[in-house]
């Protein structure tokens, strides 16, 4: 009976120690999850554009708002060239943004993109975008950064306004410590 | 080696050892159940203290007795006090005690990782209250502890909380192992799974869900910790990560846990109506199933407590409908427990009167998570004090309520005294009037707006908060008389019989009252009048 | 306006209804509740309704006759009022239920009571029964998830917008900012809470609005489509109007949107409602609805006035200006955390009386405020006000609560430390 009982004990913590595995597992699933279905509102990696297949819907024009936004504690100025911008859906269009590091020390930022409606996320394709990589300003320095994107013909056509926001986050302390999420 | 086993021997023809050392060093299945209980009690008047100071806060509009930064912490910790240092411990307690005895076992499967599993938790309680103590106060983010606010913004206490949900947890999944071990193992010949008490057939169900999500909540905080001390961004926007996967990831776990705290006072009110009614259960085969399809549907509705965090159509249409499908298996519960009363000879003990309570107001609950569940209604529930009102209706006239009908129920086995039945009413007509004071007016503060967790509301919420606070300590202070009946009854209670009620049925009224130290150390025979057949 | 006795509670309760503000309602009480047609004919429902759920519960009957003005507001769009329905149905729907299953219950108990000799049948299962009562409810809920997607297909209906409001979350207060297609004419504010410490902490009356008030409301115009894209700064909030059915949660990094047409002109009032820390309770919602007229003159006189704000930048303050400009600012940005007498709240917010950064170089001081401390609560305040209110609060602390620095600072300090850098 002992015996037993210690091997249905061991099979038991063996799905204990799974389901630990289990939620670690979710990190990753839950971002492929997110990337499939546009949860959260995020955007994929850079986008290749070819100007040859990419055919140019001239008969709706999509409304696509900019946010530009700091997070808590970061000092820096953060704006875009203009608020909102009209375009046809397949037209690849230039925005650009700029940041300023008004402190007197060196500093890292990284933009985060989101997406609103989260339905359009999957169809904003953008194939420069300076949220790709992080910022290093040094003191008093200002940034030119330009971003080039288009939207797929294929988006809905219930999506009049796509709502594009960027925040930015001071992640001096978290690239100073080199830990990173690598897919960030 | 035969010394060990000589003293194991000893053991078992003695009595338990005198002293302190007794209780520490107990691999009794009673004693660790007793144990478990008194633990759980002493506990649950320390978070009761702390809801009574919240009340005290909302009695008046304006900030009369604490800061707004103490009140949220007080909010937090008696969440998480409530759930995984009262209800929870309660519940584990009793199956230490019952379980053996239902199934004819002469222990548990496990009893050294069994006295563990209960010592894990003092510790882990008194580090949990500690934090409030430390600089900078406990923690104050709600028991639900979203990130970033238990992350980035947290106090420097944090660190202790996480290590306390960990020994919780620890112990949490070693004492589901050690029930699932018994249960599967140990049971008497002629106990097959289709006849077992639904006590046991619900803490089984229960202790699978246990040892699921556990593990899930300790990944959740192992994460928080990692964010917090080394730099990782699980949950940190800016490093890639994300606050609304860890509202997943604590779902995942969250859902499931509160039918953790349920189930098994569904399978106590299963004991008690029958015996109350003369009757035998009805649609046995069909609770069981309820149970599973409950328990399975709790692994795929977790996003219905984050309606507003913008998810797309299609992932809120499936969680509203998994979430509706529930009502289906808790209704045929309910439709059983009063189909079994049918026709009954009926009498109304205090533990009959606080399972009918609990029929009654957890359906009440029952009927508002249903409200929660449609999407477009949630969007005014959520966070409200309707959805306060609603998980206080499933947790203390539910959970709670079928806690104290089983050591009503119990308790002459246990002790082999009677309590006194007058108080018990007194207790139970306190108790039923005080929690319905408390919590059903919150259903209208909430639906008219009142936010949860704040600590102080505009004018128009007074009336209604007064009366809430007023209940919450009748409600109180009639546990106090909980505890004197209970003592008064271990103290003098008239002598209870072995059979102590008269419609009881179950191995554990076949032995003698107060339950020998061993029980069944030679296997029972299982007949069809103690076994469901 | 009605103020009450210190501490005292109004018999009277008040609606969370907006009140109206438009000439043509003017008639409705102070904490009276409007009485349309269609809401009058609602209240008789919901008076019998909440009878019963009173009933049921035995112990709140009493407060039945006043529940149905705290049921869950119509609101003024249609999603809400779509809302309310399904709500309203949903409790009907539960109600049956609990009077059928509760009946018979309460009938069981009370005809087969051992007292009275009932003998105990001995039947214990009947699977026509159980079919019945899993078929019935399951069809009960396919009645219900019907009318209940057809709602939340509507909320997702985000197009067609006809002005566009960012709405963004910080540790305790809303901002605001209108994206305007006329570029370069945007408009941003914040909007805190206005009800003073005072009425908190019950040294004076407590207003009719005690906690839903605000200094700045969002102001939107009447009956048109207005998208809001929310989003938070720091922790997670909520933003919420129950008059108009809308919530959605803001979370740091990532936006969502919802939108409303409030088919009414008047406030309506909401609250924070996910926790964001010390002050969750103190962030309220405040949204005045006005013609579209009233709306136009409103948005230039706030253009007008954010230009001459930012215009303040170049001027020189006296002294003095500066001390009551900073008093007001103080007020109302740091006071929550530094407290009013600036004493703070040891440990987590440091006092400003005596403290090395109120009394030591200015830079510092600037340094600080401008930019914040990473990893605290203490926000880079530098993107949320412009220089001369910069300057003005930067000049209080150093001069109030006992300090004394010998130093002026005015917008150009600020912007001389911003372009050194």
């Amino acid at each position: 009976m002992a015996s037993r009982n210690a091997t249905t004990a061991a099979k038991l913590s063996l799905i204990g120690v799974g389901m630990f595995a289990f939620a670690f597992a979710l990190v990753p699933l839950y971002d492929l999850l997110c990337e499939v279905t546009g949860l959260g509102g995020r955007t994929g990696d850079a986008y290749v554009y070819e100007a040859a297949t990419t055919k140019v819907d001239d008969s709706r024009l999509i409304k696509v708002n900019f946010l530009t936004g700091t997070n808590e504690g970061m000092p820096w100025r953060f704006w875009a060239q203009s608020t909102s911008v009209r375009v046809h859906p397949g037209e690849l269009t230039e925005v650009k943004f700029f940041v300023r590091n008004p402190t007197d020390r060196v500093m890292v930022a990284q933009a985060i993109p989101s997406v609103a409606p989260g339905s359009a996320a999957e169809y904003f394709h953008k194939t420069e975008c300076f949220c790709f990589e992080r910022q290093v300003l040094k003191p008093g320095e200002e940034l030119e950064m330009p971003m080039r994107f288009l939207l797929a013909p294929e988006l809905p056509g219930y999506v009049q306004t796509v709502s594009l926001s960027y925040s930015l986050f001071d992640i001096t302390e978290l690239a100073a410590a080199g830990s990173i999420r690598p897919d960030a | 080696m035969s010394a060990v086993l000589e003293a194991h021997h000893d053991d078992h023809h003695h009595g338990p050892a005198k002293g302190i050392t007794r209780w520490l060093f107990t691999t009794n299945h009673k004693d660790i159940g007793t144990l478990y209980l008194w633990f759980s009690f002493t506990v649950f008047l320390i978070g009761g203290m702390m809801a009574l100071v919240i009340r005290a806060e909302l009695f008046q509009p304006g900030l009369q007795f604490v800061q707004p930064e103490f009140f949220n912490q007080m909010t937090t910790n008696h969440g998480l006090i409530m759930v995984f240092g009262a209800i929870m411990p309660a519940m584990v307690g009793l199956a230490n005690w019952l379980v053996p005895m239902m199934i004819g076992a002469p222990d548990m499967a496990l009893p050294r990782l069994n006295n563990l599993s209960f010592w894990i938790l003092p510790f882990a309680a008194m580090i949990l209250v500690s934090t409030l103590f430390m600089e900078g106060g406990g923690p104050n983010f709600g028991w639900t502890f979203y990130a970033p606010l238990s992350t980035t913004f947290a106090p420097p206490s944090t660190t202790y909380f996480i290590f306390a949900i960990h020994l919780l947890g620890a112990s949490s999944i070693m004492g589901s192992i050690n029930i699932i071990a018994t249960i599967l193992n140990m049971r008497a010949p002629g106990m097959t799974l289709m006849k077992m008490p639904l006590f046991v057939w619900t803490w089984l169900i229960t202790a699978y869900l246990l040892l699921a999500v556990m593990p899930v909540l300790a990944g959740a905080v192992t994460m928080m910790l990692f964010d917090i001390h080394f730099h990782t961004a699980f949950f940190n926007a800016a490093g890639g990560g994300d606050p609304v996967m860890f509202q997943h990831i604590f779902w995942f776990f969250g859902h499931p846990e509160v039918y953790i705290m349920i189930l098994p006072a569904f399978g106590v009110v299963s004991q008690i109506i029958p015996t109350f009614s003369r009757k035998p259960l009805f649609g046995y085969d069909s609770m069981v199933y309820a149970v599973a399809s409950i328990a399975f549907l709790s692994f795929i509705v977790w996003a219905h407590h984050m309606f507003t965090v913008g998810m797309p159509l299609a992932g809120q249409l499936f969680f509203m409908y998994t979430t509706m499908l529930i009502a289906i298996p808790t209704g045929v519960k309910v439709f059983n427990w009063i189909s079994t009363m049918w026709r009954g000879s009926m009498t109304f003990e205090t533990p009959m009167l606080f399972s009918i309570a609990f029929v009654i107001l957890f359906t009440i609950g029952g009927f508002s998570g249903l409200m929660l569940a449609i999407t477009p209604a949630d969007f005014q529930y959520h966070d409200t004090y309707f959805v306060v009102a609603h998980f206080h209706y499933v947790l203390v006239p539910g959970a709670l309520f079928g806690i104290i009908a089983a050591v009503y129920y119990w308790l002459p086995k246990w002790c082999g005294r009677m309590y006194d039945e007058n108080l018990g009413k007194l207790h139970f007509w306190l108790s039923f009037i005080g929690v319905n004071v408390t919590f059903f007016p919150q259903h209208f503060s909430g639906l008219a707006g009142m936010p949860r967790r704040i600590p102080d509301y505009s004018l128009q919420f007074a009336d209604f908060n007064m009366l809430s606070s007023v209940g919450a300590f009748i409600f109180g202070f009639s546990q106090i008389l909980f505890l004197f009946i209970v003592i008064k009854a271990i103290k003098g209670g008239q002598p209870a019989t072995d059979r102590v009620w008269d419609g009881a049925h179950g191995l554990e009224w076949t032995v003698p009252s107060p339950a020998p130290y061993h029980t069944f150390t030679h296997p029972p025979k299982v007949t069809d009048a103690e076994a469901h057949s | 306006m009605a103020r009450k006795r210190c501490g005292h509670v109004p018999r009277t309760l008040v609606t969370f209804h907006g009140d109206a503000v438009a000439p043509q309602t003017s008639t409705v009480a102070p904490y009276g509740f409007d009485t349309a047609d269609c809401e009058a004919k609602e209240n008789v429902n919901g008076k019998f309704l909440t009878r019963v759920i009173g009933g049921a519960a035995l112990t709140t009957a009493g407060l039945a006759s006043v529940a149905d003005e705290l049921n869950m507001p119509v609101g003024v769009t249609q999603i809400s009022a779509s809302v309310y329905d399904l709500h309203m149905l949903i409790l009907y729907i539960c109600c049956v239920i609990g009077v059928v299953v509760f009946g018979a219950m309460g009938y069981s108990m009370y005809a087969h009571r051992k007292s009275v000799g009932a003998k105990a049948a001995q039947f214990h299962e009947n699977t026509r029964l159980e079919i019945v009562w899993t078929i019935v409810p399951s069809i009960i809920l396919i009645a219900m998830a019907v009318p209940a997607t057809r709602v939340l297909v509507d909320m997702y209906d985000t197009g067609d917008e006809d002005m566009t409001v960012e709405v963004r979350g910080y540790q305790w207060k809303w901002q605001y900012k209108y994206l305007d297609d006329n570029l370069g004419s945007t408009l941003s504010f914040f909007s805190a809470l206005a009800t003073p410490q005072d009425e908190i902490h019950n040294r004076s009356v407590k207003g009719e609005h005690y906690l839903l008030e605000v200094d700045n409301p969002l102001v939107v115009p009447l009956g048109k489509k207005v998208k809001l894209l929310v989003t938070a700064n720091d922790v997670l909030h909520a933003w919420w109007v129950p008059d108009f059915g809308i919530k959605r949660d803001a979370i740091p990094g990532i936006v969502n949107d919802i939108w409303f047409i409030a088919d009414k002109a008047g406030i309506y009032r909401g609250q924070c409602t996910e926790l964001c820390g010390k002050d969750h309770g103190f962030m309220p919602i405040v949204v005045r609805v006005l013609p579209q007229d009233e709306y136009d003159a409103w948005y230039s006189a706030q253009s007008t006035a954010f230009a001459e704000r930012e215009a303040m930048a170049s001027q020189t303050f006296a002294a003095d200006e500066l001390m009551a400009m900073g008093e007001q600012v103080y007020n109302k940005t740091c006071a929550t955390c530094h407290q009013a007498n600036g004493q703070g709240i040891p440990p987590v917010f440091p006092a400003i009386a005596g403290s090395a950064i109120a009394t030591g170089p200015r830079d510092a001081h600037i340094s600080i405020v401008y930019a914040g401390k990473p990893g605290t609560a203490m926000q880079a305040f530098g993107t949320q006000l412009n220089a001369a209110e910069l300057a003005a609060v930067i000049h209080y602390q150093r001069h109030a609560f006992g300090n004394s620095t010998d130093d002026v600072t005015q917008p150009v300090d600020i912007l001389n430390w911003s372009a050194a850098q």
